[in-house]
């Protein structure tokens, strides 16, 4: 085998065709009794409450997650190569490391103080 | 092969067990024509389907169990069938799309959370190298030098399933479920990728059958256990499950970001949630349980008989379906956690531990590789530096004053907050509110909301 990334194309294809064709074959096998309250937004028995479209305007709360999630993430994937060669690197990987977490951990704690992390 | 002969030479030495890996897999895929690839995805696709329809029945069953009435018990031999008539039933049920919805997008979500579940798989070790067709193979369809990073990046594109479905709804709760539900997945998914840097310390390696050879002496649960308690919490977190469900809480959000889902495209989503279980669990057992290597004593068994051949894939079996069990022990358990604890959780506690305790195993690698100082003790024919034993007497030092610490201000806490009324009026604050232990409720006719009431009764009676 010359790519190891061929043989995951398999599964995808495999995983892919099968949902697509679970997602596709959904419509035919039911039946099909139109109903209005059927196709309107589910509320638990209450007329829905009108909709945006396109989901409307989202708590900002949401979007400073993703942001604060990106973050972390690039951290923790430099710290995989790192972590991953460390015997190699010698002690000066060891430094760096700590103080790399360290850099993160003041922009952290700035997050904390001014309240970022909290949910109400 | 030389790596594997070199590992197995290393004395048993405890926080020591690997690092000589070079960073490229340790499976040899050499002798596997695409054909067989091929094979392998099929088999594994299969695997993951049959365990699939297994577990929900399992889950039904333990449950059942657990509350005092038998389970599912009718369809096939003990219910067994129960998930496949499940599946035909929803394949019969209309397949509906709400007015509000944007159809394609709607389509497009299930389809991805399906299909996204089943990849990760590809990279996990199910066994040593077999004999397939006339061909030496490794049971694992294949592997990469980054192959955990790919799972990380999987877990991030299923992420697309469920915001996808609750935007596309076009309805309230769905939109909310979803939001919810990524929020949750990608604030787990940083403690569970920092948990991850401790395996990689020590094995040195990031390919899947890499770490799993460097488990060969001792695997990765006990020098970094930690990671591991970690590493279960966020899976659980990752994979929406309670107690952690919060995205499908019935009480406030219906079905979450599945409300407006029917037939298989529901079908779609429930698969995907199950299959993610395995998925993290498996990588729980490659990382931490030495994937499908057999448990310590089995494995010193007749020279190791049971580490070879398709034994692997018993051993892989076994520990998968442990944490299934565990999965299911904790639904049966636990109550719901509230949205803002959880969060909290997560980022306040699980971000900042993790980190620290990465930098506390970088050091005690470090030591054990000579770097902060040479000189070596010698206990039972084993040979521990002097500054890792001095690093560990450090931290044990730290956690005993930071625990001191922590329970003096406790305890300043309880006294300070600790005076509470022997007798409360439960209805004080406008609703009703239970006593807490050793409180008494006042007599209702003795609080002020109704004296003009009770004291004409009075005077009638």
């Amino acid at each position: 085998m010359t790519s190891p990334y061929i043989p995951l194309l398999f599964l995808v294809a495999l995983g892919g065709g099968f949902a697509v064709f679970s997602v596709l074959i959904a419509g035919l096998t039911g039946p099909k009794r139109y109903n209005r309250a059927k196709v309107d937004a589910y509320e638990c028995g209450i007329e829905p409450t009108p909709q945006a479209s396109g989901g409307g305007k989202v708590p900002i709360k949401y979007y400073l997650t993703a942001m604060l999630f990106i973050i972390f993430d690039v951290e923790s994937v430099f710290l995989y190569p790192f972590a991953t060669a460390f015997d190699k690197l010698g002690l000066f990987a060891l430094v760096e490391m700590v103080l790399f977490i360290l850099t993160v951990f003041v922009a952290y704690s700035y997050v904390w103080r001014r309240g970022g992390l909290d949910w109400d | 092969m030389s790596a594997l002969h070199a590992l197995a030479a290393l004395p048993a030495y405890v926080p020591m067990i690997g690092g000589s890996g070079t960073g490229n897999p340790t499976a040899d895929f050499s002798d596997t024509p695409w054909w067989l690839s091929l094979a392998k995805a099929l088999l594994i696709f299969v695997y993951l389907l049959v365990s699939t329809l297994l577990v929900i029945w399992f889950e039904r069953r333990v449950i059942g169990r657990m509350q005092q009435r038998p389970g599912p018990n009718r369809t096939g031999p003990f219910g067994l069938l129960q998930t496949l008539a499940d599946g035909v039933k929803l394949a019969l049920k209309e397949d509906l799309t709400p007015k509000n919805a944007d159809k394609i997008v709607f389509m497009a979500a299930p389809a991805i959370a399906g299909a996204a579940a089943f990849v990760s798989f590809a990279i996990m070790p199910l066994g040593p190298s077999v004999w397939m067709f006339g061909h030496l193979t490794p049971l694992q369809l294949t592997d990469l030098p980054v192959a955990v990073l790919l799972v990380l990046a999987v877990a991030g594109v299923g992420v697309y399933g469920i915001v996808l479905a609750g935007w596309s709804s076009g309805s309230t709760y769905p939109l909310l479920g979803g939001l919810r539900s990524t929020a949750q997945v990608i604030s787990y998914e940083i403690a569970m990728g920092l948990s991850l840097v401790a395996v990689f310390l020590y094995s040195g390696s990031m390919s899947t059958s890499g770490i799993v050879a460097a488990q060969k002496s001792l695997w990765h649960i006990v020098p970094a256990f930690l990671s591991f308690f970690i590493y279960v919490i966020t899976m659980v977190g990752e994979t929406n499950r309670l107690p952690f469900d919060l995205a499908e809480g019935e009480g406030e959000l219906t079905g979450g970001f599945h409300t407006e889902y029917s037939s298989l495209k529901f079908a779609m989503f429930f698969l995907g949630e199950y299959v993610n279980m395995f998925t993290v669990a498996a990588l729980a057992t490659t990382m931490f349980l030495g994937g499908w290597q057999a448990p310590p004593g089995i494995s010193a068994i007749n020279d190791g008989m049971f580490n070879h051949g398709w034994w692997g894939i018993l051993w892989f079996t076994i520990k998968l379906w442990i944490f299934m069990f565990f999965f299911v022990w904790l639904r049966g358990s636990l109550p719901r956690t509230r949205y803002d604890q959880f969060m909290r959780f997560g980022w306040k506690f699980l971000i900042p531990v993790t980190l620290g305790w990465v930098v506390l195993v970088a050091f005690i690698r470090g030591a054990n590789n000579g770097w902060l100082g040479d000189a070596k003790l010698h206990i039972l024919g084993r040979e521990i530096p002097y500054s890792t034993l001095a690093l560990i007497v450090v931290v044990a030092a730290t956690a005993l004053l930071a625990t001191w610490i922590w329970e003096g201000k406790q305890e300043a806490k309880a006294a300070e907050s600790g005076i509470r009324p022997d007798e409360v009026d439960p209805y004080a604050g406008g609703f009703p509110v239970p006593p807490l232990p050793g409180q008494r409720l006042r007599e209702p006719a003795a609080t002020a909301a109704t004296p003009t009431l009770t004291s004409k009764e009075d005077q009638h009676g």
